[in-house]
């Protein structure tokens, strides 16, 4: 049962947050309530496979977030072989890929990532103020479950290479980082933002199952909702 | 593209029941009575607000207790970024701040007594979430570092504690850079001198700040209208523009000051 007590609601679908001890966790957990998520925060990763989905949020440094994330990796590597899907949330998202130049930065030399995304993170050149800090555009690349959402007319002008209908191109989204993710293969770009770079906002890999955004939906008000809504009916569907 | 962010800054303080109240000031003094602290932020929300900072003005241990609980109800309520600041002295402080559903601590006459604190919150938990907030005073005298021109004259800026009724002889750009490579992740600038007037933001004050760090720089006091926000995003440099009482008393709405800025080439979030 969820114990919210703000928004009692039908329950799609049931998700585990993992626990790696970094971060504010609630903001999250409540966004996902109100989303129709049933939501248990865990450390424990025999949780994962009876979850419809899983959550890696994240606030922190790529490097102790991996190392907090070490007990966990074989049971997200089975996860997301068997197809469950699994959403990283900003730090969250970053570890999703292959490395971050995050951790040589700090004198930490190479430190792997989970690879679920083959890439790496790179931080933003200099000339821009570091962190990127507030609400920026989102540019949808292709479809996605993620992106998908109400049409708000917000883009008055579909490119030829976005998507069609309704989604969430054209809003706006909070970011909080420093670096960002450069996925080897472009494919694997589902919407980009611009901050003096193009820069990938949301990733998936190849089989669908496994994406990240780079900002925090849990903080980019009714936008943000809609991700995380859409995520829960994903869940739901699986 | 980046937009500037509006926000409007929410005073708490304990009404005679001792429940949560919103109160807004003239010159930290005098302050009024506006209304439930949760019901404003939903407000707030619903009308476009970018962020939100909360400040404890009761600096108390019952009020800090009463603004834990306020954080928590305005945080499973409302999806966009908090900032809240008041009697944050530790470590503890800031743990327990960003557990009840802050996203960020603004901490001030602390970090100016201890300035290791800055690391170790941001070792601890991250420099996003560490705010350095100063109530900056203009000095027209030579006991500064960093000078501006002001009305002709020159002047440097101090940072004052105890709202502005004690100085410290510390220079606020001096000390905004210390803050920034200690680790503070944005800047919060009152001043002393603008605020509760709405003759607009210090711009000399909020430029020079701008001017030293790379980090965000929030701009506060003296916004008495769109047009000061405009000043102070185009003149100074700042990435946001906090306001309280323009919003509270609903001489302009969050959205008059966004289609004002965005008419003008300020890019903003509609």
């Amino acid at each position: 049962m969820s114990t919210t007590t703000t928004e009692p609601r039908e329950t799609l679908a049931s998700v585990v947050m993992v626990d790696y001890g970094l971060g504010n966790l609630r903001s999250a957990q409540r966004g996902l309530e109100r989303a129709g998520a049933d939501v248990t925060v865990s450390d424990d990763p025999s949780t994962f496979a009876d979850a419809d989905g899983i959550v890696l949020p994240g606030v922190g440094a790529f490097s102790e977030g991996m190392e907090n994330a070490g007990p966990f990796r074989e049971a997200l590597a089975e996860a997301a072989d068997r197809g469950q899907p699994i959403f990283g949330i900003c730090l969250g998202m970053q570890m999703l890929l292959t490395s971050s130049e995050e951790a040589a930065h700090a004198g930490e030399g190479e430190v792997e990532g989970l690879d679920f995304i083959p890439g790496q993170n790179v931080r933003f050149d200099e000339g821009q103020k570091v962190p990127h800090m507030g609400w920026n555009e989102l540019h949808v690349k292709r479809d996605h479950p993620l992106v998908e959402g109400v049409d708000t007319g917000a883009s008055e002008t579909p490119r030829a290479d976005g998507p069609t209908g309704g989604s969430v191109d054209g809003e706006y989204a909070y970011f909080v980082h420093s670096y960002y993710a450069v996925p080897e293969d472009d494919e694997a770009i589902v919407a980009t933002t611009d901050y003096g770079v193009e820069f990938p906002a949301i990733v998936a890999n190849e089989e669908g199952n496994v994406f990240g955004t780079q900002f925090h939906p849990e903080k980019s008000g009714e936008t943000g909702l809609t991700i995380l809504r859409n995520f829960v009916e994903f869940c739901a569907e699986q | 593209m980046l937009t500037k962010r509006i926000i409007p800054c929410i005073d708490v303080d304990l009404d005679e029941d001792g429940e949560p109240a919103v109160y807004t000031g003239v010159n930290f003094e005098d302050l009024k009575y506006t209304g439930d602290p949760v019901e404003m932020a939903k407000l707030y929300n619903q009308a476009g607000a970018d962020e939100f900072v909360f400040l404890d003005i009761t600096a108390s241990a019952d009020g800090r207790e009463t603004m834990l609980d306020t954080v928590s109800r305005v945080a499973d309520e409302v999806f966009i970024p908090l900032t809240v600041g008041g009697g944050i002295r530790t470590r503890d402080d800031i743990k327990e701040t960003l557990r009840a559903g802050a996203d960020k601590v603004s901490i001030n006459t602390a970090a100016l007594q201890n300035p290791d604190l800055v690391n170790e919150g941001a070792r601890a938990f991250g420099s996003q979430c560490i705010v350095i907030s100063v109530d900056a005073r203009r000095r027209f005298d030579e006991e500064g570092e960093y000078y501006a021109e002001v009305d002709g004259e020159s002047c440097w800026f101090e940072c004052t504690v105890k709202g502005g009724r004690e100085g410290t002889g510390i220079d606020v750009v001096e000390w905004a850079g210390e803050a920034e490579s200690r680790g503070a992740g944005e800047l919060f600038v009152n001043s002393i001198d603008s605020d509760g007037t709405k003759d607009g933001y210090d711009i000399p004050l909020t430029k020079a700040v701008c001017d030293e760090v790379s980090t965000p720089v929030i701009a506060s006091s003296g916004c008495g209208g769109p047009e000061d926000m405009y000043e102070v995003f185009t003149e100074a440099g700042a990435d946001a523009g906090l306001a309280a009482s323009i919003f509270h008393f609903d001489e302009y709405s969050i959205q008059d000051v966004k289609s004002y800025l965005d008419e003008r080439g300020v890019p903003v979030r509609l």
